[in-house]
């Protein structure tokens, strides 16, 4: 590979660009001269080639730092902030990682790693550095218990969604997600603002909903991201008026046809589409035409280098976008022999649509009949006052199991609790089997939420 | 029952004590949802606190089966 066929970061963070910043609660740090400038220690220049573990309590630095080295380091390893320390062994001696940039370096200085580089602000001024290497980025994968895998991506894999989709028209955008940046979705969104030549606004851990939305406004933000969880809380929250975005994104979980109702009708005037992505098979596709599921015609080889089928009901897809191996001693093989991953995300052929109806390892068991808690609560959430839902299995002595629903009312239906009952049981009795209707159904204020942004299903 | 009968389309029949379970039209599903709900409304599953709780065969002792559950 020739040099110059290398890209890298720093190659869409010209000086031309002016007025380019990322943000936190706390802090704005302007992008337009941030190449000859620095985040890290004067260590920073024995980094080269080394297998970097990004270890850092905010995103802010952790974006820096990923500006700052990505093209001079052999690999790095982007650590979200709800990683169990007790991992960190494993994953160590997996990525075989050699250095640590961090802002906490003490905690690091009898850990065995040879070089602890210390990142921090402000930035300080220094030589530009040139691109040495395609860096590989590591992602950790967000399952929900043991030790996660490490995906391994390049640059080019994981802004494959990006340059297909060419570069935004007119005022450059001002991205912001709700999502962690050292997750895939949020990633995604990082590399949309870098590559896209526009600003960045990151969230911020425990930061009240209403004062990230008022914090979104205040920076102009045009462009934002999150899971249809994060977008449901934050339409129930009303907190949303006043915030105008241009586009609406919603991916990492099934972004059902209320939720994306329920933001045309919040956001008037933005586009909202829904992605498919996950940090295995990368970014697959994306919907905006404002209906839930996708268009069947995306089954079968695409232009854009992604190519989808569905065996036994679960998505699976080969493509340039897809990490191109998990990384480790003991790691499994991430692609089948023809190398599609197999996502395990189910999906059904309805008419000319396919629809997601759930995890294949999601299935809840009902009787002996199988069940998925997603299509269950997609009927639910049609009812005009219901925000959002969760389906779940309980114990039964009767049949073993039976289905139970959780939901949050909006502020108008609360007062209709019985009503509002029997009209969902109704509505589920119309379109789903009857082993499905949920058999109570508990009105509450809140669902957990996990740090990625997901619905907690501590029975999947 | 009243409620799960209307909301699953069963025809209940007058409930008296000595009326079989089998012959309420109720399904296991319906038993299931209705030992569920009284989970919810009296704290208590007498089906599943005691390991020998006999099945109850009729109305009455399906009614029993919660009274001689201790408070």
């Amino acid at each position: 590979m020739s040099q110059r066929e290398i890209f890298a970061l720093r190659d869409y963070l010209g000086p031309e660009l002016k007025g380019r910043t990322i943000s936190d609660a706390r802090h704005s740090v302007s992008l337009t001269n941030i190449l000859s400038q620095t985040c890290l220690d004067t260590c920073r220049s024995k980094l080269s080639g080394r297998s970097v573990l990004l270890s850092m309590s905010g995103q802010l630095l952790s974006g820096l730092a990923m500006i700052e080295i990505d093209g001079i380091v052999r690999r790095m390893l982007l650590c979200p902030p709800d990683l169990n320390p007790d991992y960190l062994e494993t994953l160590i001696a997996d990525a075989e990682i050699d250095a640590v940039v961090t802002d906490n370096p003490e905690r690091w200085t009898l850990t065995g790693i040879a070089l602890v580089v210390s990142v921090g602000l402000p930035v300080t001024p220094a030589r530009p550095d040139q691109t040495e290497c395609a860096t590989e980025w590591l992602m950790l994968t967000s399952g929900t218990s043991g030790v996660p895998k490490i995906a391994g991506h390049t640059l080019e894999g994981l802004s494959g969604a990006i340059v297909a989709e060419g570069a935004a028209r007119g005022t450059p955008p001002v991205w912001a997600t709700f999502y962690d940046i050292r997750r895939y979705g949020g990633l995604q969104i990082f590399l949309r603002a870098i590559i896209g030549g526009g600003s960045m606004v990151l969230s911020e851990y425990g930061e009240a909903l209403a004062d990230h939305v008022a914090r979104l406004q205040a920076r102009g933000v045009s462009h934002i991201s999150g899971t249809p969880s994060h977008w449901r809380k934050l339409l129930m929250s009303g907190s949303a008026a006043g915030f105008s975005p241009r586009y609406v994104r919603l991916s990492g979980e099934i972004a059902d046809q209320a939720v994306l109702d329920g933001l045309a009708q919040a956001f008037p005037n933005a586009s909202v589409g829904h992605a498919y992505a996950s940090t295995e098979a990368g970014v697959g596709f994306a919907v905006n035409d404002g209906r839930e599921g996708f268009p069947a015609s995306l089954i079968g080889p695409n232009r854009d280098g992604v190519e989808m089928k569905v065996v036994d009901g679960s998505l699976c897809i080969r493509s340039r976008r897809a990490a191109h191996a998990y990384v480790g001693k003991a790691a499994a093989a991430l692609t089948d022999a023809d190398g599609f991953v197999d996502t395990g995300d189910m999906v059904e052929l309805r008419g000319d649509r396919y629809y997601f109806v759930g995890r294949r390892g999601g299935i809840i068991n009902i009787g002996g009949l199988k069940v998925h808690p997603e299509e269950i609560e997609a009927v639910i959430n049609r009812h005009a006052d219901v925000r959002m839902s969760r389906a779940k299995s309980r114990r039964s002595p009767i049949t073993g199991s039976i289905v139970v629903a959780d939901v949050i009312l909006t502020a108008d239906g609360a007062g209709r609790a019985k009503e509002i009952r029997d009209e969902i049981l109704s509505d589920c009795r119309a379109s789903l089997a009857s082993h499905k209707v949920p058999a109570v159904i508990r009105f509450v204020d809140a669902l957990d939420v996990t740090p990625a942004g997901k619905l907690a299903r501590s029975d999947a | 029952m009243k409620e799960i009968a209307a909301e699953q389309k069963v025809n209940l029949p007058p409930l008296t004590d000595d009326l079989s379970l089998h012959e309420t039209g109720f399904d296991s599903l319906a038993f299931a949802i209705l030992v569920a709900r009284l989970e919810d409304d009296l704290g208590i599953d007498p089906f599943t606190i005691s390991e020998d709780a006999a099945f109850p065969l009729t109305v009455g002792d399906f009614v029993r089966a919660y009274e001689n559950v201790p408070a």
